[in-house]
């Protein structure tokens, strides 16, 4: 999130004030990282933000950065074990 | 080239658009460009539970390279002008 200050043929933008939201299930963070140049190679979906909505649904919980961190560590690992164990049936060729 | 032609007559139907990473997303088509980059206005996420990033967003820009299917409502599609077109693309090229 941040002020779109600049944008160009590829999609290369400049933010300002730029922070990072970090959504794992119900919990949520935002990483200030001041101004920021993206490479248009990365750059999915420039969304506008309309103020008068709200960002977030209401249940959802805000964490600090530390905890955030945790959080992605434990999805990411789950989601590798998911991965080897699929990897390990295709290859007994279970359906 | 043609889709580029085929998506500007388009503009101002109602579209999901599916992005690669399993994203989808419901709007009103505001624009096109060369490189299929498309301009969604009245955006809604499809499941907005699993995806709660853009609840305030209501306009957005698609980059046309991360696009995997743009669902078209079935009665909006001449399916033959499309056919007939394409094959006058691959005719030239």
């Amino acid at each position: 999130m941040g002020t779109l200050r600049s944008f160009d043929q590829f999609a290369n933008a400049v933010l300002e004030g730029a922070c990072e939201r970090v959504i794992v299930g119900e919990q949520y963070c935002d990483i200030p990282l001041g101004l920021y140049v993206i490479r248009g190679e990365n750059v999915v979906l420039i969304g506008e933000m309309d103020t008068e909505r709200e960002e977030l649904p209401p249940h959802m919980i805000r964490v600090s950065e530390t905890e955030i961190k945790r959080a992605q560590k434990v999805e990411r690992e789950a989601g590798e074990l998911r991965g080897t164990m699929r990897k390990r049936m295709e290859f007994l060729d279970f359906d | 080239m043609l889709f580029f032609s085929y998506f500007k007559d388009l503009v101002g139907q109602e579209v999901t658009v599916e992005l690669k990473n399993d994203l989808a997303i419901r709007g009103t088509l505001h624009s096109v460009d060369q490189y299929l980059n498309i301009k969604l206005e009245n955006t809604r996420v499809v499941d907005q539970d699993k995806f709660p990033h853009m609840l305030s967003v209501r306009n957005c820009f698609i980059r046309g390279s991360v696009v995997r299917y743009v669902q078209l409502p079935p009665d909006g599609v001449d399916v033959d002008l499309l056919h007939d077109a394409a094959r006058r693309e691959a005719r030239g090229a």
